[in-house]
């Protein structure tokens, strides 16, 4: 092998510099529009999505289209540019369905291949953030279990959707196909549950006597769905580096600030230590992130594996750095007011949201033949 | 940068090097000397020491087009302390006739070097250090017990740190030498460890004279010499791509796969976590290549070394369990002493042992975790009480 083809194949595992304007771009919005007291009042309030934010991360920045081509209304990005913007999305928890809707509804009906007709429409519709979409199936979903969703009929319950509360249309797998029915039509409730993560809303999503229009059938429409739910699994682990990130800024910014024993709290070595650490997970969670990211974007057959091992490795990091910033800032972390729980919450549910490790621990098991005994 | 040599120019000097000196048909020592005169040893060192005065970042395009044609290469594992440590020590702090000296002998790996730097007393608080240096008209005498010291069983050359004022604090009365390790004086005992091999070796030095025009820096000034040396130490980090289950991850998951009666359920889990970790640390690792190439280096190196001694501990201590009945036993305990550091070779207890070194050799993963928490993060350092204080009132 040459060092031209090896180069060839090798991940990129760096930020180019359109992603580094993009990162600036939504995290200066996300600063101004969507700091820690912005969203507590937020989730407190009857709407927990700022719509007006949404608009102006998916129409201003264009967020919501980024893995949309430009002929279908998108921006023809890839899967590297929306991993960044998860990660804005991850350091500030707001709260705006670009995962759910921009992410694995956008992917499903991209994987889907139409250049017209209804899921083509409805791409371009998500693509322009005019409307969204999330799948039909509960948060929890491992991209494995993908095709095993298409079963049933649109006479169903499906609990713990994610953000289906704010959707305008639903994508409901079923052994017929899959289908696009709309939130408000006749027949469909969408009952909000009170979850865990207060940031990302789950609801109940019940259709009874509901009509869809149908978008592919169940052949293609499992390879589709599971397809989204691996995207949304792979970028997933960016949301999850952001948050982490957030996490050790702040704790560190904490420990130099707060004294106790007459000396600054982050001068003790135990903390030291466990804030080193913190920081040695996050930079590998980084690369882990950026190489699931890459291999999303690249098509490339190593996904499924690099998927598995950005989810199996980051979720983790970010439920141990959001631990981390709740006992290292002491009582204060423990208050409503302090954001540090709204960390604690978002990295506990997406540790189990598109598969707990475990779940992707065992695809790695498949994946490279280290069978289970 | 004085002239700005680009990577295409580099490729055809290094095609000129190769179409004058043939590997298949030159001699190893030719081939390596040849390329250093030809500026392709290190690429960022200046003309006429092995470099071109050319940005780091185009070493790897020299590398790659020497791997490709099969050229012989320098032995890095063999001569690791010299190439990582003395050379850009020699380099940053030596004077003209000393470059010109050791440079070229050092890189083609006929003369092999060494670290006089730890002692029993001063491992970890390196800058402790006992052993001193008493200046006797153009020399140096020299009495003290250096530990720790890997090659010197083979080595021609040492950096050697010593104290030459004990009247103030321990950072600031230190300098630093070339030692010449067959100097009478020098006598190297092998040093056996927990794997019964002596790769390591105590070093007494008894009147050793060491002329001052050895000396690298100004006389007190050798612990800020000492910290380009450590600096570098764990740099090294980042020219070959290293493939998946590249490191002692591979071993384990091929005895797994090839021996399904050692299979159980927890030992899966520890062994998928395992995996999942070191596939992330090989991911880890490349990055940093990457940023290196890209000439934006980040301070992921300093993290790379504390991941790797934990998986591999952690690695290796899954397989000898995993082995079961061959587990409990260990392949030989005779006393050995190899040239080069093997953490991998041998067996599943060897590389048990051997790894528990790992986090300890070349600044224990304690002493990283500092300097991530302090050069990193920023955090503050902790209270001491050594630092004013002269070295001969400290307690020992």
């Amino acid at each position: 092998m040459t060092a031209q083809t090896e180069a060839a194949q090798a991940p990129d595992l760096l930020y180019s510099e359109a992603e580094e304007d993009l990162r600036s771009a939504v995290r200066s919005l996300l600063a101004d529009r969507a700091d820690a007291p912005t969203v507590i009042a937020g989730i407190e309030s009857d709407t927990p999505y700022d719509l007006r934010l949404w608009e102006s991360l998916a129409a201003g920045i264009g967020a919501a289209g980024l893995l949309v081509p430009e002929k279908l209304g998108g921006q023809g990005a890839t899967h590297r540019e929306a991993a960044v913007v998860l990660e804005e999305l991850g350091r500030s928890v707001a709260p705006a369905p670009f995962l759910t809707s921009a992410v694995v509804a956008t992917e499903i009906l991209l994987a889907l291949g139409a250049q017209d007709g209804p899921a083509a429409e409805l791409l371009g519709e998500l693509a322009s953030g005019r409307r969204t979409a999330v799948l039909a199936l509960p948060f929890a979903t491992p991209p494995a279990d993908g095709a095993g969703a298409m079963t049933g009929t649109l006479e169903r319950t499906v609990t713990g959707v994610a953000e289906a509360a704010a959707a305008d249309v639903l994508l409901v797998p079923t052994a017929e196909g899959l289908y696009a029915v709309e939130a408000g039509a006749d027949g469909v409730t969408v009952e909000p549950l009170v979850a865990l993560d207060l940031t990302r809303p789950l609801a109940t999503v019940t259709l009874a006597g509901a009509t869809g229009t149908r978008l592919a059938e169940a052949g293609p429409a499992a390879e589709a769905v599971g397809r989204g739910l691996l995207a949304g699994a792979g970028l997933l682990a960016s949301e999850q580096l952001g948050l982490a990130e957030w996490c050790l800024t702040e704790t560190v910014r904490h420990t130099r600030e707060r004294h106790q024993f007459n000396r600054p709290v982050g001068s003790f070595q135990s903390l030291k230590h466990r804030m080193a650490q913190l920081w040695l997970e996050v930079v590998s969670a980084r690369a882990a992130a950026r190489n699931a990211a890459d291999a999303l974007a690249t098509g490339s057959p190593d996904a499924p594996l690099a998927v598995a091992v950005a989810q199996a490795y980051c979720s983790r990091v970010a439920v141990h750095a959001a631990e981390e910033c709740v006992q290292l800032h002491g009582g204060i972390g423990m208050t409503w007011e302090h954001p540090a729980h709204l960390y604690l919450k978002r990295a506990k549910a997406d540790s189990i949201a598109y598969g707990t490790a475990g779940r992707h621990r065992a695809s790695v098991a498949g994946l490279v033949e280290l069978p289970a005994p | 940068m004085s002239t700005a040599i680009d990577a295409a120019q580099i490729r055809g000097l290094t095609q000129e090097l190769l179409a004058a000196h043939p590997p298949a048909t030159t001699g190893r020592a030719d081939f390596l000397a040849a390329r250093f005169d030809a500026g392709l040893a290190w690429v960022h060192y200046p003309v006429g020491l092995g470099g071109l005065d050319a940005p780091r970042s185009l070493q790897p395009v020299v590398d790659a087009e020497l791997a490709a044609a099969d050229a012989p290469d320098n032995d890095p594992r063999r001569i690791g302390i010299g190439l990582g440590m003395a050379a850009p020590t020699i380099l940053g702090y030596g004077t003209e006739e000393q470059k010109a000296r050791f440079l070229r002998p050092l890189w083609i790996g006929e003369e092999v070097w060494c670290q006089l730097f730890s002692e029993p007393g001063a491992g970890s608080d390196l800058a402790a250090l006992g052993t001193r240096a008493v200046r006797d008209g153009d020399d140096w005498v020299v009495d003290g017990q250096k530990v720790w010291t890997s090659s010197a069983h083979v080595a021609r050359w040492a950096i050697l740190i010593a104290r030459t004022d004990p009247d103030v604090p321990k950072h600031r009365g230190i300098s630093y030498f070339i030692c010449d390790m067959t100097d009478p004086g020098v006598e190297v005992r092998p040093l056996r460890q927990i794997t019964g091999e002596a790769e390591f070796n105590e070093v007494f030095l008894t009147g050793v004279r060491i002329p001052d025009s050895r000396r690298l820096g100004p006389v007190g000034d050798g612990w800020k010499v000492a910290q380009t040396t450590l600096m570098n130490e764990r740099v090294s980090i980042g020219g070959a791509r290293i493939p998946r289950e590249g490191g002692m991850i591979g071993t384990v998951a091929k005895t797994w796969r090839e021996q399904p009666a050692l299979r159980t359920h927890d030992l899966h889990q520890r062994l998928l976590t395992l995996w999942v970790e070191a596939e992330v640390a090989r991911l880890t690792g490349e990055r940093l290549r990457q940023q290196l190439v890209a000439g934006q280096p980040g301070p992921e190196g300093s993290g790379m070394k504390l991941a790797f001694a934990r998986l591999n501990q952690e690695i290796s201590g899954l397989e000898v369990e995993l082995l079961g009945d061959e587990g409990l036993l260990y392949g030989d305990w005779t006393m050995r002493r190899p040239e080069l550091v093997d953490f991998t070779g041998r067996d599943a207890g060897y590389r048990y042992l051997r790894s528990k070194g790992n986090s300890i050799e070349g600044g224990t993963s304690e002493v990283l975790l500092n300097i991530v928490a302090e050069r990193v993060l920023g955090l503050p350092v902790e209270p001491r009480n050594d630092k004013d204080v002269a070295w001969k009132d400290l307690a020992r």
